[in-house]
């Protein structure tokens, strides 16, 4: 076992997203996770990597679609305001069917916003944010080990389904600090060539292209509906989540990245106090974890939604829960953290109005 | 008795029709690009991005390895090509809105990055695929469909000179305006991208070649008058020039 | 191993900036990791760091640590008075507050909570430089809590500053060792 080290969310993503292969990375600083840019500047250039500051997000997207076309891993990372501009961009990379791997420490908005924490960006992650019919593959992880383990994970997902991976952290994750194992640096032969498909001269074979348009509907309806056959893999193949203290669940709280994290405090708080809380923690925001909210509504009083916002994934548990059980929410904003304590406050309120 | 070739597509061009409209000189510029890479060995090495615009499907007619960017990106697209494939040959094709209005901070930073890439810069001042409105190279007084009454100067500003911006940045290896009117001129421009592509080869820096260009379909005249619109109004205003020469001899 | 009496811990560590909390919250993280305990730490970041406080949240557990978030710490470290203000009121009954009193003039209010005083500036000064009244304050905090060893957290200033800055680094562990002192009596 390797040994533990502590590293900050944003440093422990940056090493292990270059143990996971990444050969190429272009962003544009934002706080608050311009501690990833910077720590890729100085590491990439010592292991052979490349390492490009671009002049805007809206550059460093299109360098993205650029190095992914050459079937070469590349990341970026950036905070939502840089992710909104990157987002034509985005469209473009998942209607090319090019795999490419987003990070988006989101911080409190909209606008300019603030810096602190927040998960707000949930529907622009999972709902589209850019153009036309398509699906970044979402996953959200609560603790640092999680995040430096899913690095790995978003590579293989975007190579494997030729799909844009898009990893939603928050501040939080980003700035904290926390014992984390890190995986060896992954060998050649464990990375796709793309050989098929990828951009690299053509030799003497025939031309590659990659375009994500085709101006005649038919065919542009056809390209679509492919895309939706591999979605539909995805969904089949790629649901990841938590269950904590379910098995004797009256209250199932749903909740994700730092949130979910969070509520494992206001649990022990909830069940201290006679209420049998346990959480559903999706790790895939898209796919979404359906089926086990689904089946968690048969068993439960109610299904609780918290977020750091004023409510965007509790969209997705109520179609999921459909009006079987109430669905209550709870959620700050503007980069406001909900405290363990206050989501407890927020549970009793919402038990005894049920009970 | 054995027949000898004097005339045939190049290798870099696909057996696919040009679908640019009657006049059009993207046929010419396609040409030249194709040549070049042809001689100077670089076809099966090359990857292009194309533009959005009317070059869009530019990569169905190049046979090299190709994509096309986002409007205005294709310099951030190639430089994402080169930056993970160093030793190979990347050239973006762009027209004026798309290189010019949309693109002109992708421009810039390519060029003053002094990426290894090529441009292929087509002014016609105007935007052709959509149907003939203001570009930012349009002329004073040009009427489009965007300026139906004439691009005014004091509420659109005035035409921008992309080459005279660009030559004061060091990262530009090459740089040279030129144009398709007369056999002479095409003579020129194929020069100038040829010594464009061995800026690149070298590994000297960005280079671009601005061809100033027509646009018979949506100036409303035809071919034979655009090519003479062209030498009255376009030249005057876009100076032929070389602007910065770092390769100096080229065989 | 010395294993801490209490399991569980969450520490709010706060003060001016420059005052050296968040070294006093990573010495104590890395400490934690060394005995093999899981543990967390926060900054405060951003418009938080203005004016009154800068502060960060150390959580450590035996089992894996639900919120790094804390709103009811169980330990409190005061550096400055408005830290005092703001995290008094927060202590868990019968937590722990200590109190820099070398900056901190006025006592706490609360009488369900354990007090400690250290004079950390004064210490520090006898030492040789006040920078290191940060970690007298963290010798002594380890030595009211015992929740990592001072041996850890030695090994853990050895790591962060003997790497760096050699010279610094002996006295810096005098000043744990005089902090652990200063609470002794108390």
């Amino acid at each position: 076992m390797a040994e533990k080290i502590l590293l900050k969310g944003n440093e422990a993503m940056a090493e292990a997203a270059l143990r996971a292969g990444c050969q190429v990375y272009f962003g544009y600083p934002i706080t608050p996770q311009s501690e990833l840019i910077e720590y890729m500047a100085k590491r990439m250039p010592e292991i052979g990597r490349t390492f490009l500051q671009a002049e805007s997000e809206v550059a460093a997207v299109n360098m993205i679609y650029g190095a992914a076309c050459t079937g070469t891993r590349v990341m970026t990372s950036t905070s939502s305001p840089g992710f909104s501009l990157m987002m034509e961009g985005v469209s473009y990379i998942a209607g090319a069917n090019l795999p490419a791997v987003f990070i988006n420490v989101v911080r409190g908005g909209p606008g300019l916003g603030d810096i602190q924490p927040a998960q707000s960006d949930y529907f622009q992650g999972t709902k589209g944010g850019g153009h036309g019919d398509y699906r970044l593959i979402v996953l959200s992880p609560a603790t640092i080990q999680e995040a430096v383990n899913m690095m790995f994970d978003a590579f293989d997902l975007a190579d494997r389904y030729r799909n844009p991976v898009l990893i939603i952290a928050d501040g939080l994750l980003g700035q904290m600090m926390e014992p984390v194992e890190l995986p060896d640096f992954i060998t050649p032969d464990r990375i796709p060539n793309h050989e098929g498909w990828a951009l690299r001269g053509k030799g003497s074979r025939e031309q590659h292209t990659i375009t994500s348009f085709d101006l005649d509907p038919v065919k542009l309806e056809e390209m679509n509906l492919k895309n939706y056959e591999t979605y539909q893999k995805i969904q089949e193949n790629e649901v990841r989540y938590e269950e904590y203290l379910m098995d004797d669940a009256e209250v199932a709280f749903v909740a994700y990245g730092t949130m979910g994290r969070i509520l494992k405090t206001t649990i022990r708080l909830a069940r201290e106090a006679g209420i049998k809380a346990g959480l559903i923690r999706p790790i895939s925001l898209w796919p979404f974890p359906e089926k086990p909210i689904r089946e968690a509504a048969e068993k439960v009083k109610m299904v609780m939604s918290v977020e750091m916002s004023m409510g965007q994934m509790v969209e997705d548990v109520r179609l999921a829960v459909s009006g079987k059980v109430p669905t209550p929410f709870y959620g700050r904003t503007g980069g406001i953290v909900p405290t363990p304590t206050e989501v407890f406050e927020a549970l009793k309120r919402e038990w005894e109005a049920l009970v | 008795m054995k027949g000898i070739v004097a005339f045939k597509r190049p290798d870099a061009l696909t057996s696919k029709e040009f679908t640019y409209c009657p006049g059009c000189l993207h046929g010419v510029a396609h040409r030249l690009v194709a040549e070049i890479l042809d001689e100077m060995k670089l076809t099966d090495q090359t990857i292009m991005v194309a533009p959005v615009g009317c070059s869009v499907f530019a990569y169905e007619f190049f046979d090299v390895d190709g994509t096309v960017a986002p409007h205005g990106r294709a310099t951030a697209v190639a430089t994402g090509i080169k930056r993970s494939l160093p030793d190979r040959v990347v050239f973006t094709y762009q027209g004026d809105g798309d290189l010019a209005a949309i693109g002109t901070a992708e421009t810039i930073h390519t060029a003053n990055r002094g990426e290894k890439i090529t441009t292929i810069f087509i002014n016609n001042a105007i935007y052709g695929m959509t149907g003939g409105q203001m570009a930012p190279t349009s002329l004073v007084g040009m009427k489009t469909t965007t300026s139906p009454y004439g691009r005014k100067a004091d509420s659109e500003g005035y035409p921008i000179h992309v080459c005279e911006l660009l030559q004061n940045l060091n990262g530009v290896a090459y740089l040279e305006r030129v144009t398709l009117l007369t056999p002479r001129d095409i003579i020129t421009a194929k020069k100038a991208i040829k010594k464009a592509f061995t800026a690149q080869v070298r590994g000297l820096g960005y280079s671009l070649v601005e061809i100033v260009s027509t646009c018979p379909t949506n100036w409303g005249l035809s071919p034979v008058e655009s090519l003479e619109w062209a030498k009255q109004k376009m030249l005057p205003e876009f100076p032929l020039k070389v602007f910065i020469d770092k390769v100096g001899d080229v065989k | 191993m010395n294993r801490p009496v209490q399991k569980y811990h969450s520490t709010i560590i706060s003060g001016f900036g420059g005052q050296g909390v968040m070294l006093i919250g990573q010495t104590l993280t890395s400490a934690a990791m060394m005995e093999k305990l899981y543990v967390t730490w926060i900054p405060s970041y951003g418009p938080e760091m203005r004016g009154g406080t800068a502060n960060c949240t150390v959580v450590i557990d035996e089992t894996p640590i639900g919120s790094p978030v804390i709103d009811r710490p169980t330990d409190v470290i005061a550096m400055n008075i408005p830290s005092l203000l703001k995290f008094e009121k927060t202590i868990l009954p019968g937590g722990t507050l200590l109190l820099n009193t070398s900056v901190i003039d006025r006592e706490p209010t609360r009488a369900d909570i354990r007090v400690y005083r250290v004079n950390a500036g004064e210490i520090a000064g006898k030492i040789g430089s006040d920078k290191v009244a940060n970690m007298v304050i963290l010798g002594a905090f380890v030595g009211i809590t015992r929740v990592v060893s001072l041996e850890s957290v030695r090994l853990a200033l050895e790591k962060k500053i003997g790497e760096k800055r050699p010279e610094l680094l002996a006295m810096n562990l005098q000043a744990l060792k005089a902090g652990e002192n200063a609470i002794a009596g108390q």
